[in-house]
């Protein structure tokens, strides 16, 4: 439908020339350049820390560079005093929201230029011209609606018209697709490729290799702060752009649960679900054995994290039990749930896995405080001990146990989650996400975890996105509209997976 | 392409340089304001440099420091509680008149003093076991909900009074402020104790730990398997006991009760709290931040005595000075007060 760009004949729509800069002693980026040609959807992929977003933050102007420089469409970007000049160049959607919750969409779209040059705002008007710039991109949205109300996927759709309508035609998108469902990255895409024949271009930042194939035409890789490669997709492998990412050979490499020795037949039953309902779910049913790991598969809406965030007692069920070793857990009590052996990595680490301006030690040992010592004392010493252990054990990359876990990069943040949720020894590991906006990297470290604690003979919980969390399950129970509709033994094909979980399925 | 690679050690963070020590730097942040205001007291006046200063000192923040200290434990969970200085004045005023007879004021019950003394922090508790309710339980807005109790607390305390000040029979209730031991009034010992008490358990229990999450990130709290409401309740509640034990030293440092005890003084509570380095945001600050806040406010105040500034201009001397503390505390700690 859109035409590759051309080679070099066009005049590039932006171009970064041996682009460097420095936050203190640290390298966020070094010699980087790049070239994105009107009307493609140029990838930008790169592990957490690459320097992704040091780049991101130039381009858009929020920061200035230290060396090279940077041009648009042929001419010298304008000085970072001129931010309208900016926003009739590029702008760029992150992934948290950047609209105002109270405001209307309309009012969103013509901020700080609401009443267009005159003195008082025609209220009429603002809203005619809202809606006149929403049906121009084919954005159905009520331009009524507070923009707080918006899903995930339409506040990008009004954060993409807004931009357009200063004038840019180089959106960024900052990992769009992390928190839609597949229907919504779908209608994203073929949103994207609509734009592009009007004459848009996107530079896409993707955690999902996958997307980058379907979406994109080039592919810019950035590792260490530097340039790696940049290549149109169809000539590069999706192993070789892993390796160019990670540095490595050999791609991605987690264990696949059908390559191990199956589960012996009398391996102790420990985790009992029986019957669960709850907010977004009904009757589900399963148990985990000793050194089992049950994936839960399915939509964001087929209420997969509800089931365990029930399990661990996040939410309560309105009917139903859990039990451990046979024990009924008190509904919606997160204290027995840790007392009888559950640990758990929360569904995101920002909202309630981490308390990011605290230490690592004080966040690794939050669910293990009435462990530490004698009549609840908890020294700092006992505490530190725990969590400098910690960095060891889960490969943290950190300063030490005393730095705050707010400046750590995702991966190591995520690797904090999981070394408390192990903290407490439980028999039961249930993992929310485990893997959610973290680099390939860090992504392998943390399934290798989770395959050590299996072998352990602890029983295992998974929910996720990814198939590549999901791969280590003995079984992957498929949700949707709040009910298990499927159940894959290990050695389960993408294709039959994903086909089960859009229910797609023909049969 | 591989020639690019950098050896992933080298890509890793640069170790912050002594974290620790910059923490405690952080802490007596305010020292060299206190030696700025004792600089000027000794250039005022000859016999500011003594230890009656310090010892006058000492007793006037005995009071404040414990509403200090309560509010600094309801601040840290990320709530905020402005009826403390309410607590102040109707505690011990209920504890009185419940021991006093009718004829100097009392209720008319006449119960034994040590009843009326423990009724003191009891009202405190019943004060805060209700502000905890309507705010953790019923999730009202805190900033409402307490500036209403204070309202009502006063209110209460000047009609039930009928406005006047309890003098009579108040012996046993100043005994606080009035024994000494080494030199320094029972209440400025209270205090220190209290203080090392809350200091160490903030730092070395669980409970106290407990607070700092709650503060810093509710939910992470709550999936770490704190029970967030109970706390937050029970701060609430432990508030309300110290302001009123503070309320018990004010009364025997200035020997009765008038129906205006406490009247304003949340502002110093908050400057103090927040010139100290704790977080009005929750999960930042420490209470020796918070003491040497209250010092600093205490030893200003002691100066503009000493200097002998017009009494009809106190206020308002007092109020500026209190956002030149917050300005310079700001620079002096170089963060943000959020």
């Amino acid at each position: 439908m859109t035409a590759l760009p051309a080679g070099s004949s066009a005049v590039p729509v932006v171009s970064a020339h041996g682009v460097g800069k420095r936050y203190g002693p640290t390298v966020a980026l070094a010699d980087v350049s790049l070239t994105v040609h009107p009307g493609e959807s140029h990838a930008l992929v790169g592990r957490n820390g690459a320097g992704k977003s040091t780049l991101v933050s130039i381009l858009t102007g929020l920061s200035k560079t230290d060396t090279g420089h940077v041009e648009f469409g042929g001419e010298p970007a304008p000085p970072a005093s001129k931010q309208d000049d900016w926003k009739q160049r590029v702008a760029c959607v992150y992934q948290h929201a950047m609209v105002i919750p109270q405001l209307t969409v309309a009012e969103n779209l013509f901020l700080n230029r609401q009443s267009g040059g005159g003195f008082a705002i025609g209220w009429s008007k603002l809203r005619r011209k809202s809606r006149e710039l929403l049906d121009s991109w084919d954005v159905r949205v009520d331009v009524d609606t507070p923009a707080g109300e918006l899903s995930v996927e339409n506040r990008q759709f009004v954060e993409i018209a807004r931009a357009l309508s200063y004038g840019a035609r180089f959106i960024v998108l900052d990992e769009p697709t992390a928190q839609l469902d597949s229907q919504a990255i779908d209608r994203l895409f073929e949103r994207m490729r609509q734009m592009q024949a009007g004459g848009v271009t996107f530079l896409f930042i993707s955690h999902h290799l996958h997307e980058v194939y379907e979406v994109c035409q080039a592919v810019t890789v950035l590792r260490d702060a530097r340039h790696v490669l940049t290549a149109p997709v169809s000539e590069v492998s999706h192993t070789e752009l892993i390796d160019a990412m990670t540095g490595e050979q050999g791609g991605l490499a987690v264990r696949d649960a059908a390559t191990r020795d199956a589960l012996p037949a009398d391996a102790a039953e420990i985790l009992a679900v029986e019957g669960l309902s709850g907010d977004g779910f009904g009757d589900v049913s399963f148990r985990i054995h000793r050194g089992e790991v049950i994936g839960l598969a399915g939509s964001n809406a087929s209420g997969k994290h509800q089931v365990a965030e029930t399990v661990y007692g996040l939410r309560s069920p309105s009917a139903g039990t859990v039990s451990v070793d046979g024990r009924r857990l008190r509904p919606g009590d997160i204290p027995a749930a840790l007392r009888a052996g559950i640990g758990c990595v929360p569904r995101d680490r920002h909202h309630e896995g981490l308390v990011l301006e605290h230490s690592i030690m004080d966040n690794t040992t939050l669910s293990i405080l009435d462990r530490m010592g004698r009549g609840g004392i908890a020294a700092p010493r006992t505490r530190y001990a725990k969590a400098s252990k910690a960095l060891v054990d889960y490969d943290i990359v950190a300063a030490g146990a005393e730095q705050p876990v707010s400046d750590l990069s995702g991966g190591n943040q995520q690797k904090v989650v999981l070394a408390r949720a192990l903290a407490s020894d439980p028999r039961v590991v249930v993992l929310i996400n485990p893997t959610a906006g973290v680099d390939v990297k860090s992504k392998e470290a943390l399934l290798a975890v989770v395959d050590r604690v299996r072998a352990e003979g602890k029983a295992v919980l998974i929910v996720s996105d990814e198939l590549d969390d999901l791969r280590l399950s003995d079984r992957v129970l498929v949700l949707r509209a709040g009910a298990v509709v499927a159940e894959h033994q290990a050695g389960w094909s993408d294709g039959d997976l994903v086909a089960d979980i859009e229910g797609v399925r023909e049969r | 392409m591989t020639d690019l690679m950098t050896d992933p050690a080298t890509a890793a963070l640069p170790a912050p340089p002594k974290r620790r020590k910059a923490l405690w730097l952080r802490e007596l942040a305010l020292l060299p304001a206190l030696v700025i205001v004792f600089v000027i007291g000794a250039s005022i006046s000859d016999t500011f440099l003594t230890f009656n200063t310090i010892r006058d000192i000492l007793t006037a923040a005995a009071a404040l420091s414990l509403v200090v200290l309560g509010e600094s434990l309801v601040l840290l969970t990320g709530k905020f509680d402005l009826s403390l200085e309410s607590t102040m004045g109707i505690a011990p005023a209920v504890g009185v008149m419940l021991v006093i007879p009718a004829a100097s004021a009392g209720f008319g019950t006449e119960i034994p003093v040590w009843l009326g003394l423990l009724a003191i922090p009891v009202v405190g508790a019943l004060i805060g076991l209700l502000n905890g309710f309507l705010i953790v339980k019923l999730k009202l807005n805190a900033f409402i909900v307490t500036l209403a109790m204070l309202t009502i607390l006063r209110g209460t305390q000047i009609g039930s009074t009928k406005g006047k000040t309890l003098f009579d029979q108040l012996d046993p209730f100043t005994a606080l402020a009035t024994t000494t031991f080494a030199g320094l009034p029972m209440s400025v010992w209270l205090a220190a104790v209290l203080f090392v008490l809350f200091g160490l358990g903030l730092r070395y229990h669980r409970a106290g730990r407990a607070l700092y999450a709650i503060g810093g990130n509710r939910e992470a709290a709550r999936a770490a398997g704190i029970r967030v409401d109970r706390i937050s309740w029970a701060v609430f509640v432990v508030a309300g006991v110290l302001a009123a034990i503070g309320g018990l030293a004010y009364t025997g440092y200035v020997g009765a009760i008038g129906g205006n005890q406490g009247d304003g003084l949340i502002l110093q509570v908050f400057a103090a709290a927040v010139i100290g380095g704790v977080s009005l945001d929750g999960g930042k600050g420490t209470l020796v931040g918070a003491l040497t806040g209250v010092i600093l406010l205490q030893s200003v105040d002691y100066l503009l005595h000493v200097a002998q500034v017009p009494a009809e201009w106190l206020k308002a001397i007092y109020g500026g000075i209190v956002l030149v503390a917050l300005i310079i505390s700001r620079y002096a700690g170089g963060k943000p007060q959020t």
